[in-house]
């Protein structure tokens, strides 16, 4: 239970001070240090991988695998079983989604079990082909939607636990069943709309 | 004066008039009927001459029309754990997408004053038949085993899917219940005990019970029947007296002879939201204006008044024409006592007025049966199945902190279109998965009131089934 308290601790912490990088960034007077987009993504990006890697160490790993005191399920409402990383992941965007249009972020993979979760712009897939072939490293690019240019960031989404390739492994909708630790799953892009 | 003159000043008079005539009609108060441009759908018909409800001043864009639709729906899409909710879209890699189906916006789907895009869904509102195409076209590439070379206008016809509510038909659901037998082991209703469910976040606030000596009423407004009616019955038992309703604020209200609907409202608080959300109660909503204030004082601000049975679109009893719809229309028994018998706003008060085939067969169907051997004793509470079993189930809503409260819900549309939404909240207490989809598919049996059986066979488990057991063929 104390870890569990410290973990949800560590993990507020590490949302604050995104926040208040975050909430530095945007709301800079233009006499202060302007931060550029790319900036901004790495330090989303920061703190996005950390709380994501945070819940599938300490909360699913734990509890679901290692001692297996409660499943992690797609439908963890009516198994009354903890979210998927994936979901918690897609609610936190949707929640930020929900109250700023100033940058948006998304999980998405060349290999999704949920085919929604493809690339559905050239540069997502461009991206995603990236950091896949250059390992350790990001993608950073502008495109135009829906008459709206923006800057967006691939960053690679990395295999750091048994959870994430047993998962995706034994799936039945998964395209590929070969994942190891450690490899490039899939991964997260952000967007910050330039203007 | 020449006649060019006069010709000019009349008709500049009559168009000024007729002009005034209409603005005034249109944003203030008038016959509003004349300016409907088509017939409303059923879902909104009771309220379409409060034109402001949804087109705010008149001159008001899209942004206006959504938040309106918001304002009565939303809850009911929060509770349907909705597929499709519009947070799922504002990510802009969907532009593209939202440019050929803007799920953003009720109407692009849900189009109003245009009866000829009503489908034959038995829907309430407009639905297309065919926009899953525009985001899931791949869907026979990615599951060939099951849904490959499939028309797109069956996904939300066939029992199969719908955008909203997916409750009781997502695929792991329909797996997890794909054995259970017609008839379940047990049958009672679901959440029976709804009140202590809910006492855990409040619910109603029960007093101690009240004596007859204990009533506060003055003189005046009491007599004996008044006060035997009032301390046999639920609200003295749990230490509600007479000032409570008639006189809740005693330092700045007179007497309330007939306390009204804003009453009962104070404490059965859930209850009477899903009243206000439901076709009886809906012209009640506290945004429904029938007229308007104007700015000089000519028009005042009136609200739309009561349902009554004959301003329905169902067939109603020649009888109950007249009846205005409060709470007291359903649960009081008699004229001026106070008993609020709950078994009459199960059956009795439903049937006075609905004269439709499924409310008539009901009273020879197997569910009445049941019903009847309850009320003998025969049956254990719970095993009966009325009107209000299924049309104003007992289920959990979320309260304004995101408590799940469990309620008698009072809007009986929320779980009948589409009608796959009464699975989970009802037919699941007793029936099997695979037995309620089929009979809740069959149009001629739901107007038998389920008296035999479905005459269709819903695939979907099946499928599910298939896909489950050969998992190498979904790629």
């Amino acid at each position: 239970m104390l870890n569990f308290k410290t973990s949800l601790k560590k993990t507020a912490l590490s949302i604050a001070t995104g926040s208040l990088m975050l909430g530095m960034a945007m709301s800079a007077p233009a006499t202060a240090k302007t931060f550029e987009p790319q900036q901004v993504t790495d330090m989303l990006h920061l703190v996005l991988e950390s709380d994501r890697t945070i819940y599938t160490k300490k909360v699913v790993k734990r509890l679901a695998n290692k001692h297996k005191v409660i499943k992690a399920t797609e439908n963890f409402e009516d198994d009354k079983s903890l979210p998927l990383p994936a979901q918690m992941f897609r609610f936190g965007s949707e929640a930020v989604a929900d109250k700023t249009d100033k940058f948006s972020y998304s999980l998405l993979s060349l290999w999704p079990i949920n085919k929604q979760n493809k690339p559905t712009t050239e540069l997502e897939k461009k991206g995603l082909e990236y950091i896949n072939a250059n390992k350790g490293k990001n993608f950073y690019g502008e495109e135009t939607l829906g008459g709206k240019k923006y800057f967006t960031a691939v960053y690679a989404d990395v295999a750091v636990a048994t959870p994430c390739v047993g998962c995706h492994n034994n799936h039945k909708d998964t395209p590929k069943k070969d994942f190891k630790m450690g490899d490039v799953m899939g991964g997260v892009v952000i967007r910050i709309p330039l203007k | 004066m020449s006649r060019n003159i006069l010709f000019w000043l009349l008709w500049l008079t009559g168009t000024i008039a007729i002009g005034g005539y209409l603005t005034t009609t249109m944003f203030y108060n008038g016959d509003r009927s004349s300016l409907l441009i088509g017939k409303t759908t059923s879902g909104h018909h009771q309220i379409e001459l409060s034109c402001n409800t949804c087109h705010g001043n008149g001159f008001t864009d899209g942004d206006t029309i959504q938040k309106a639709c918001l304002s009565c729906h939303e809850n009911e899409l929060k509770v349907s754990k909705d597929s499709h909710p519009i947070k799922k879209f504002r990510d802009p890699r969907n532009a593209a997408r939202l440019e050929q189906l803007n799920a953003m916006k009720c109407v692009t789907c849900h189009t109003e004053h245009k009866p000829e895009l009503v489908s034959s869904m038995g829907m309430g509102v407009t639905i297309p038949k065919d926009y899953c195409f525009k985001c899931h076209a791949d869907v026979g590439k990615d599951r060939p085993l099951t849904h490959k070379g499939l028309n797109f206008e069956g996904c939300a016809s066939s029992g199969c899917h719908n955008y909203h509510d997916n409750r009781a038909l997502y695929e792991n659901f329909l797996e997890k219940h794909a054995k259970q037998p017609e008839m379940k082991l047990t049958q009672l209703i679901k959440n029976l005990n709804y009140e202590k469910l809910s006492e855990e976040y409040g619910g109603l606030k029960r007093g101690n019970p009240l004596n007859l000596t204990e009533a506060n009423a003055p003189k005046e407004h009491i007599n004996q029947e008044l006060l035997d009616t009032w301390h046999d019955d639920a609200h003295a038992k749990n230490g509600v007296n007479c000032s409570s309703c008639h006189q809740p604020n005693k330092e700045k209200q007179a007497w309330i002879k007939k306390p009204g609907i804003a009453v009962c409202a104070t404490c059965h608080k859930e209850e009477n939201k899903s009243f206000l959300a439901g076709k009886h109660g809906m012209r009640l909503a506290p945004n429904m204006l029938q007229s308007k204030a104007d700015p000089f004082g000519l028009f005042k601000e009136k609200k739309l008044s009561p349902m009554r049975p004959e301003l329905a679109r169902l067939p109603m009893k020649q009888s109950a024409h007249g009846t205005e719809l409060t709470c007291n229309t359903c649960h009081s028994v008699g004229k001026n006592n106070h008993k609020f018998n709950i078994q009459k706003a199960k059956v009795q008060a439903c049937i006075s007025c609905h004269d439709d085939e499924h409310s008539k067969a009901y009273l020879t169907s197997p569910h009445h049966e049941l019903w009847q051997k309850e009320l003998k004793g025969e049956l254990p509470k719970g095993s009966g199945v009325t009107c209000a079993t299924c049309h104003m189930p007992r289920i959990a809503v979320e309260d304004e902190y995101e408590n799940e409260v469990f309620i008698i819900t009072h809007n009986q549309n929320d779980n009948l279109r589409p009608n796959e939404k009464m699975i989970r909240s009802v037919c699941s207490s007793c029936h099997g998965l695979q037995f309620s989809i089929d009979s809740l598919a069959d149009p001629n049996l739901i107007k038998k009131n389920f008296h035999g059986r479905s005459a269709f066979k819903i695939e979907s488990i099946d499928w599910v089934l298939k896909r489950s057991s050969k998992p190498e063929e979904n790629k």
